[in-house]
């Protein structure tokens, strides 16, 4: 298993290399000028052209890729050509309200999710099944924003319970954290809810037909030993598959329940980073997103083995 | 087994990643005092307010940095770092003598050689600076309060230039930061401001902060514009970024911040008759609405074809489209604005009403080909997203072939600095936005300039435009500067240099808690005082 993880991990260094390769010529293949940024509106073609040879931008393509490679070759990141920040700064001050708000959401999904997928597999048919399948089309259909502003309207407005936007730290004491992040998570789970519902009453619907299951009734298991104990773990691989999935993209693209709850995280610094065509912080957090994928794609392999022994690397 | 357990074991990059992670979750503010809570237009991008027009940074520097002189609400020039100014008897030495009591946020006196360095650099990059360049003989420290400006001939373009309120206003740094090449940007945030920049704090696109600079010694007179004493009132001011409106209203109705700089016009509904809040214009003057030919290739190098097409575009039809309430829009021709010194309607049958009929005659005379029109539509800013729909539509309306080209902000930066034909990656017309105090008379307004390549985006080249601008740069008298700014409009328009469609002004929103929020063309955060935390 180690050396499995060994060699995973290793494999990550191509995969990373050709991933800088593939976002740097994008980003210089894409119409767009830092230097047009910084100007301003008003700024004239010559001024342009002399912030541009300041920033280096004027130099061959091939040489600022060499340069930059060899920066991160160091561990550097670069700096932002707009801000003059550190981009590992810049991520390091985004990515905890974007971790945070994928924890959150995460755990809250599973929380109701799995629950519900069981529940609807086990009384399939019923009108209990129909009622979570509906509220599993509802997640999906509106769009997160909707339900946002709702959450807010009801929550934040109405009855004052939960501040409108915002993020504060964890030092910042549990309660202010944690407040900041219900409703985020709660009008990101719609969706994470309905889909993770979904697979799981899928994937069960799929074991209950197992001659193990048929096994287990007959020796008088209890219906729940045999819904969560044979059932749910058999089918519990495509659905460590999905909360994987669903992992990853919660840290690097939530940008809507970002802008909507004012919660500066990644997804948004993405979005603000390409409309600026800032290239260090787009080529610095696409790495980072790779490397998350890499990371979480890992981490649910190993989980399989965990739920089905019969799987080994 | 946990996701970010196998974080633990993986490998060194992934404890790096923890570390920061764990970092960035613990990571808090400092406690403070009585702040105001800002959500200003756009997020802070760039720092250095001498590199970039934009007007975010224009703010940012009236918060650190402070200036020479300044425009009054009444548009007199007033002393602001100076304490005073003397104009020699032949009208060509000025001699600057500083205040007492000004220190950078760093410590050390403010003296005469900063403020050389600081307009040096300054007029390297400002249009008006650059036309009072070409007017300087010398420029030297008497001592280390006083120092001189000598020009070649007698003007008064100085005192204008360095109480410009907008575009790129002449900021004064230490000398050692003044020296940093034009055309990089700064990497120390030092001024002599009413307000210190907390550096450790700031983070691009979420949150600007500053603090009560309690060294700075404000003047006696009543603050106006950014003129007058400068008291700060709190302790802190943040500038928080919300890239959601409605985000932002809400916030506002909470409690959870203090002022919103912008409110669109959709959502003034939700906050207008509040009690808690204040709904005003600030900027009177506002914003006016312009687009640009490309003066290099056809059929805009044509003046009869760029005629018809003024002639096709109505300034209302683009006014409804873009602000909608005409609470806040009005046509205005004026270059140089409506409601100010230079303000004349000379040209403006060919800029405000449509006249479809004229324009088809004039493209008839010109003999359009039918050569297309490239015109680009920035989809993500939307104050200036309507423009290019309704130009389109008239346009096409008289006879023009037009091809809208949809794109992001950037791509159409990027695209409208290229001189190519438009079939090679060029363009034939855009839209923008400037603040009026921006384009206030002939110097200050970039898009008036006509020197061909060395002008602003479209490269129009009209020698008499120019010359007329030089004159009004060296007169010194008012009467005939005002006939020298009606010349230069009328030609401007003729020539289709810059074409005005429209002036409209900005609601801003804040909580009834902060009380002498002031009227000016930028917002200002000193003056005002605030109940509460």
């Amino acid at each position: 298993m180690l050396t499995y993880v060994a060699n995973r991990l290793l494999a990550t260094i191509p995969v990373m290399g050709m991933v800088a390769v593939i976002v740097f010529a994008i980003l210089r293949l894409t119409p767009g000028d830092p230097a047009a940024i910084i100007a301003g509106d008003a700024a004239t073609a010559e001024q342009l052209e002399q912030i541009r040879r300041h920033m280096g931008l004027d130099k061959p393509i091939y040489i600022q890729f060499v340069l930059w490679l060899g920066q991160l070759l160091r561990g550097d990141l670069g700096v932002s050509l707009i801000s003059g920040v550190p981009v590992a700064g810049m991520i390091a001050d985004r990515i905890g309200p974007s971790l945070a708000l994928a924890t959150s959401t995460i755990v809250f999904t599973v929380i109701i999710a799995l629950p519900l997928g069981v529940i609807a597999a086990w009384q399939q048919g019923t009108l209990l099944d129909r009622v979570v399948m509906a509220f599993s089309v509802f997640g999906f259909s509106v769009p997160i924003f909707v339900t946002g502003y709702l959450l807010i309207f009801f929550f934040s407005i109405g009855l004052g319970w939960f501040p409108v936007q915002g993020y504060k730290p964890l030092a910042a004491g549990f309660w202010p954290f944690y407040q900041r992040l219900i409703l985020p998570t709660l009008a990101l789970s719609t969706i994470y809810v309905a889909l993770i519902a979904r697979i799981t009453r899928t994937s069960i619907l799929e074991v209950m037909g197992e001659d193990y299951i048929r096994t287990a009734r007959a020796k008088g298991v209890k219906e729940s030993a045999v819904l969560i104990q044979h059932a749910l773990r058999n089918a519990a691989v495509p659905i460590a598959t999905i909360i994987g999935i669903g992992m990853a993209m919660l840290i690097s693209g939530v940008v809507v329940t970002e802008s909507v709850f004012n919660l500066p995280g990644l997804g948004r610094l993405v979005v603000e980073a390409v409309l600026a065509r800032d290239y260090p912080v787009i080529q610095g957090l696409i790495l980072l997103f790779s490397f998350i994928y890499i990371l979480i794609n890992l981490a649910v392999d190993i989980l399989y083995t965990v739920f089905d022994p019969r799987i080994r690397y | 087994m946990s996701l970010f357990g196998s974080l633990k074991w993986s490998s060194g990059r992934a404890l790096a990643l923890a570390a920061i992670l764990s970092a960035a979750l613990l990571c808090a503010s400092p406690a403070n005092g009585q702040t105001i809570t800002v959500v200003k237009h756009s997020g802070l991008r760039v720092l250095d307010p001498v590199i970039t027009t934009a007007y975010m940074s224009r703010n940012h520097g009236y918060m650190i940095y402070d200036t020479l002189l300044a425009l009054d609400a009444n548009n007199k020039i007033q002393p602001q770092m100076a304490e005073n100014w003397r104009v020699s008897a032949d009208g060509k030495t000025y001699t600057f003598t500083l205040r007492s009591g000004l220190k950078w946020h760093d410590g050390p006196p403010v003296k005469a050689e900063d403020c050389i360095a600081s307009i040096k650099r300054w007029a390297e990059q400002d249009k008006m600076g650059q036309i009072m360049m070409t007017l300087v003989a010398d420029m030297k420290v008497v001592d280390d309060k006083t120092f001189q400006i000598a020009f070649k001939e007698p003007t008064d373009v100085v005192l204008s230039a360095l109480a410009k309120p907008s575009g790129l206003a002449p900021f004064m740094m230490p000398k050692r930061i003044a020296e940093t090449p034009s055309t990089v940007a700064i990497k120390e945030h030092i001024g002599s401001g009413p307000f210190k920049f907390v550096a450790a704090e700031f983070k691009p696109g979420v949150k600007v902060v500053y603090e009560k600079n309690k060294d700075y010694v404000p003047r006696k007179e009543p603050a106006s514009w950014g003129a007058g004493g400068k008291i700060v009132y709190v302790d802190r001011v943040e500038w928080v970024t919300m890239p959601d409106h409605m985000t932002t209203v809400n916030a506002l109705l909470n409690g959870e911040i203090d002022y919103m700089e912008n409110v669109p016009y959709d959502l003034l509904r939700m906050v207008e008759g509040k009690k808690d809040i204040k709904v005003e214009v600030l900027d009177k003057l506002g914003y006016h609405t312009i687009y640009r030919f490309n003066h290099l290739h056809p059929p805009f190098n044509n003046k009869l074809i760029r005629q018809a097409a003024m002639y096709a575009v109505g300034q209302e039809d683009v006014l409804k489209a873009l602000i909608g309430n005409p609470k806040y829009y009005k046509t205005c021709a004026a270059v140089f604005g409506c409601g100010t010194p230079y303000d004349s309607s000379a040209g403006e049958d060919m800029v405000v009403p449509s006249n479809l009929e004229k324009a088809k005659q004039l493209l008839k005379e010109a003999k359009y080909d039918g050569t297309p029109v490239v015109l680009l539509q920035p989809t993500d800013v939307h104050v200036i997203a309507a423009q290019p729909v309704v130009i389109t539509n008239a346009l096409r309306k008289a006879g023009f072939t037009v091809d809208m080209q949809a794109m992001d902000w950037q791509t159409l930066v990027t695209r409208r600095a290229s001189m190519e034909p438009p079939a090679k990656g060029g363009w034939n017309l855009f839209a923008t936005n400037w603040v009026i105090v921006d384009v206030l008379d002939p110097l200050r307004s970039a898009a008036v300039a006509a020197n061909g390549k060395k002008a602003w985006f479209g490269w129009p080249d009209v020698p008499k435009v120019e010359e007329l601008r030089l004159k009004f740069a060296r007169s010194a008298n008012s009467a005939e500067q005002k006939k020298l700014a009606e010349e230069i409009q009328r030609l401007v328009i003729d020539e289709g240099v810059v074409v005005p469609i429209g002036q409209f002004t900005v609601p801003t929103a804040y909580r009834t808690s902060l009380t002498g929020v002031l009227e000016a063309p930028v917002p200002f955060f000193w003056n005002i005082k605030k109940t509460g935390k």
